[in-house]
């Protein structure tokens, strides 16, 4: 077992864990933060996209001990309070979501990807959109409404 | 604003999906939970020899070791098929005997052979390593035509040849004579791909029993708890009825896949029993790709005839189709009741027939996947049409329109009565949406940029909310296909209503809601619909085949047709008029022209203060209703496809997809559209991208997602919907139903826009950049194009 500390959505935490625990295990069944999920077992799906420091990372894929001293932020501690981000908003006003469950993951990879374009200043179109969700999948939407609502939350956000 | 029928407006559910808020069955801890790892077959097709569990018992936190023999001393039931088919020769099918859990041979890889209940995952996976299975190994079979050639191995004992019925529908001798007499004939053969269901949430059950109440607890990934609780009890003999309560939290997408009992929840409710704990099992992916229901599996051959003026004369298909090792629930219903009942297609033919042979193979079942049997049907029909025009010269969409039915209702020739339609005015409407008579030109335009450009369409139509109840026993369901719903309402007025349906991302706790606002005009924030939970919710069959618009939403207009008359008659006491003159509006009820108005309120907070009731009335305000529909309903639509084919790779760009559906009426036109883009996407994966593929030795070389090609959204074009609507006459709203038209309609406009794009009309599903490129070859078109 191996003590681990980070922050989570803002908030210290602390655990033992073994060494193999994922950090998706770490928040799912530790913190029981149940909002980040898990649909696939070879990094593939994109259920469980987290943020560590800043970054997009598919959780699954990491040790919860590799994230010990990070900044880790979950869908849970997207929204301001009680203000959504504008991902949330823009996946509800544009029926981004069905099931729901790749949905964290999507709006999480779509924050990342968002902020990156902007920080580069390319342009995230549709075309760019679909390219970048290459690691999330979703089997409800067919992904149509998945890129207008990061094409309206990017817009709102620019 | 309204929030009634027809109101685009948002989804309730969704707060809580956004927010990372949701409940999913794997997201619930019991106290006093194990872990349950599944100990499964990694041969297709073996004799077990022995179990030897001695190690695995002994391991780190390992709670126990349970098998098949101590399953079956249990008195724990096979697992059935709920729907009898009957060969032509009128002998029943042949159903194999499959236990939860295996006891003498294995016959599929991912068949489970034990289950070790541990304190973790990781000690349950590592015991589960541990057990010692002893297997004979035999030969295999995984092809459906190969199963049934003499010296294949032999799955069941009472299926011989693996044959599991030979049915038949349809006159056989008429559809052969008007074929051999028509003017041109077009004989086509088919695959239809097997796939995987891939809902994104993967299966999970968590059982408790409670040995002071003697009652257990199933929470589930299903798609309908109440029949799995029946199915459980009446059937496998886990628990009586009344002692197992079943649930069904939010649940991440079924497509059909969570429709069935699987042996995963028997074995968790029994193993809860025998360890006194609480007993959790949740899928990976790779158990997923192995054990999840399949869907499709179909090869066919099919000959269609035509009249001198090119009107269908006869259509005549010979189908054998796939059902793997084990009758999953409803596995004998989708290549029969669901497929060869919707061979006519949107089209007026006067003599049909379908020779439909299912079989046993050794992997994974197979039973309904979004769609189940339809798109099966549709593909047939609007392949060999489209091929029938190009053979005959003449434009697809107007040998389509030729032969549509034009007058309802209208009596197939495979049992099937459509209702109402108006299928040229979606012809018309897709052929519009997508620049169909401009297309030459964009044809030349993209020659010129060293593209091969097709178009191709597809007139689907389908049959959805299967019923009635009467008439599907007399063809073999096992249960009643009706719906039930309850409509409470809360003395200060707010109302819940209790559906039998389930919403695993259809948004019913929205558009169930949007129901009562349309009848009394409350806002849908007032509204709480109540799901997914036997001991809240009376009964209900659940969702699947597009029947919760229909038939669930027909079951709770019926409540709120008693409610609201029980409301009038309270509010015509309290206002003194006669209750006729009564109409309720925007939370109103009031008489028109008065000045005679309560608010919906006082009259809800008088039916149950009960102070001034009609004489002889009970106090409250709460109705229920079972619904059983008249007839199925049958959406229909024309799907047009535009693609792009690089000639010198064989990749496909989908550059265009519309569709125009007519879906009865649209409670809410966002939450429909969403369903027809994901019914698109799993078309055009099944078209382009995906199948399950099991090698001689029948491991599965799909296992999962690097090698099952799931579309991803960079696959995926954006799609042009429209509809236009005929109202259904068979239920009280009119709605016909729109889960799984997507599905239905989309691969045969795929391969036919391919198939016109490379000039060669030999090609199978998934139409991947190797097969097209091969196909170019073959046909030379890639010279012409230069």
């Amino acid at each position: 077992m191996t003590s681990i500390s980070m922050s989570v959505n803002g908030k210290a935490v602390s655990g033992d864990v073994e060494d193999r625990t994922l950090l998706v295990q770490f928040i799912r069944e530790d913190l029981r933060l149940t909002g980040t999920h898990v649909g696939c077992d070879t990094s593939q799906c994109g259920a469980c996209v987290v943020h560590v420091d800043g970054k997009a990372v598919k959780s699954c894929t990491m040790l919860a001990v590799q994230a010990s001293g990070s900044e880790v932020t979950t869908i849970e501690g997207l929204a301001n309070g009680g203000d959504l981000h504008p991902l949330q908003t823009a996946f509800k006003e544009n029926h981004g979501l069905q099931c729901g469950f790749c949905t964290p993951g999507m709006i999480m990879s779509a924050a990342d990807m968002i902020a990156r374009y902007k920080a580069s200043g390319s342009k995230l179109d549709e075309k760019a959109i679909r390219e970048e969700l290459e690691g999330n999948i979703c089997r409800c939407t067919g992904y149509h409404n998945i890129v207008r609502s990061i094409e309206d939350a990017a817009a709102k956000m620019s | 604003m309204s929030e009634g029928i027809g109101a685009r407006v948002l989804r309730k559910e969704d707060k809580r999906f956004i927010t990372g808020g949701g409940r999913y069955t794997d997201d619930i801890v019991e106290p006093n939970q194990r872990y349950a790892a599944f100990v499964r077959s990694p041969h297709a097709h073996a004799k077990i020899k022995g179990i030897d569990k001695t190690a695995a018992e002994k391991m780190a936190g390992v709670e126990a070791v349970l098998d098949g023999k101590q399953l079956t001393a249990d008195g724990i039931g096979n697992i059935i098929c709920g729907w009898l088919i009957h060969s032509k020769d009128g002998s029943p099918m042949n159903m194999g005997a499959w236990s939860a859990l295996a006891t003498e041979f294995v016959r599929y890889v991912g068949d489970a052979v034990a289950v070790v209940i541990a304190d973790s995952i990781a000690n349950a996976r590592a015991a589960a390593e541990a057990v010692a299975v002893d297997y004979e190994v035999l030969p295999c079979v995984t092809r459906p035509d190969a199963a049934l050639e003499k010296g294949a191995p032999q799955l069941h004992p009472n299926a011989k040849n693996n044959l599991i019925f030979d049915w038949e529908l349809g006159d056989g001798a008429a559809t052969d004579k008007a074929i051999s007499g028509a003017a041109h004939v077009v004989e086509m053969d088919f695959t239809n791909n097997r796939l995987s269901p891939n809902a994104i949430e993967p299966r999970s059950a968590i059982a408790t029993f409670n040995a002071a109440e003697d009652h257990y607890t199933l929470y589930t990934t299903s798609q309908n708890p109440h029949l799995a609780r029946l199915v459980l009890s009446a059937f496998y003999q886990v628990a009586p009825e009344h002692k197992l309560r079943v649930i069904a939290p939010d649940v991440g997408g079924g497509f059909g896949s969570k429709i069935y009992i699987y042996p995963e929840e028997i074995v968790c409710l029994w193993a809860s029993m025998k360890t006194n704990c609480s007993v959790k099992w949740t899928s990976d992916r790779s158990e997923a790709f192995l054990t999840d229901a399949h869907g499709r599996d179909h090869i066919s051959t099919a000959k269609i005839g035509f009249d001198k003026n090119h009107k269908i004369v006869g259509l005549k298909v010979d189908t054998i189709a796939n059902l793997g090792a084990y009758m999953s629930l409803f596995s004998s219903a989708v290549p029969t009741y669901l497929y060869a009942t919707l061979l006519s297609g949107q089209y007026d033919i006067e003599n049909i027939h379908c020779n439909m042979r299912t079989v046993y193979t050794n992997t994974a079942p197979v039973d309904a996947y979004r769609g189940a049997g339809r798109p099966e049907a549709c593909f047939v029909v609007e392949r060999i049409m489209e091929t029938a025009a190009r053979k005959l010269g003449v434009d697809p969409a107007e040998l389509r329109r030729k032969n549509f039915v034009t007058e309802f209702p209208h009596q197939t020739p495979v049992i099937m009565c459509y209702d109402a339609g108006n299928f040229g005015a979606n012809l018309d409407a897709a052929l519009a949406a997508s620049d169909y008579a401009g297309f030459e030109k964009r044809r030349d335009e993209a020659a010129k940029r060293g593209k091969l450009r097709g178009i191709g369409m597809s007139s689907y139509i389908e049959a959805c909310g299967i019923a009635p109840s009467a008439a599907v026993g007399s063809l073999g369901a096992g249960v009643g296909l009706w719906e039930s719903a309850e409509v409470r309402v809360n003395p200060v007025g707010t109302i819940e209503i209790l559906t039998g349906s389930h919403s695993h991302g259809q948004g019913h706790e929205t558009t169930f809601a949007q129901l009562a606002s349309e009848r009394f005009g409350v806002p849908i924030d007032n509204v709480q619909i109540v799901h997914g939970d036997t001991d809240k919710v009376q009964f209900g069959m659940g969702t699947y085949g597009s029947r919760s618009g229909a038939v669930g939403m027909s079951a709770v207009a019926g409540a709120l047709d008693k409610v609201e008359t029980k409301a009038k008659k309270i509010a015509a006491h309290m206002l003194e008029v006669d209750e006729n003159e009564i109409v309720i509006e925007d939370a109103e009820v009031k008489v028109p022209g008065t000045n005679k108005t309560l608010g919906w309120h006082e009259v809800c907070l008088n039916a149950y203060m009960a102070h001034n009731l009609p004489e002889g009335m009970e106090p409250g305000l709460k109705e229920g209703s079972f619904y059983d529909p008249a007839n199925f309903t049958f959406p229909a639509g024309t799907y047009i496809c535009e693609v792009e084919v690089d000639p010198e790779t064989g990749h496909t760009d989908i550059v265009q997809f519309v569709a125009s559906d007519d879906f009865g009426t649209i409670i809410n036109p966002m939450i429909v559209e969403g369903q027809v883009h994901g019914g698109i996407g799993q078309g055009v994966g099944q078209a382009l991208l995906e199948e399950a593929i099991y090698d001689e030795d029948g491991q599965l070389l799909t296992g999962s997602y690097m090698d099952y090609a799931m579309p991803r959204a960079d696959d995926l074009p954006s799609y042009q919907v429209s509809h236009e609507s005929t109202l259904c006459p068979n239920n009280p709203l009119g709605i016909k139903g729109c889960g799984e038209a997507g599905a239905i309609g989309t691969p045969p406009a795929v391969i036919n826009a391919i198939t016109n794009a490379i000039g060669n009309n030999d090609l199978s599903m998934p139409a991947t950049p190797s097969k097209v490129w091969a196909a170019i070859q073959a046909s030379g078109v890639k010279q012409a194009a230069e």
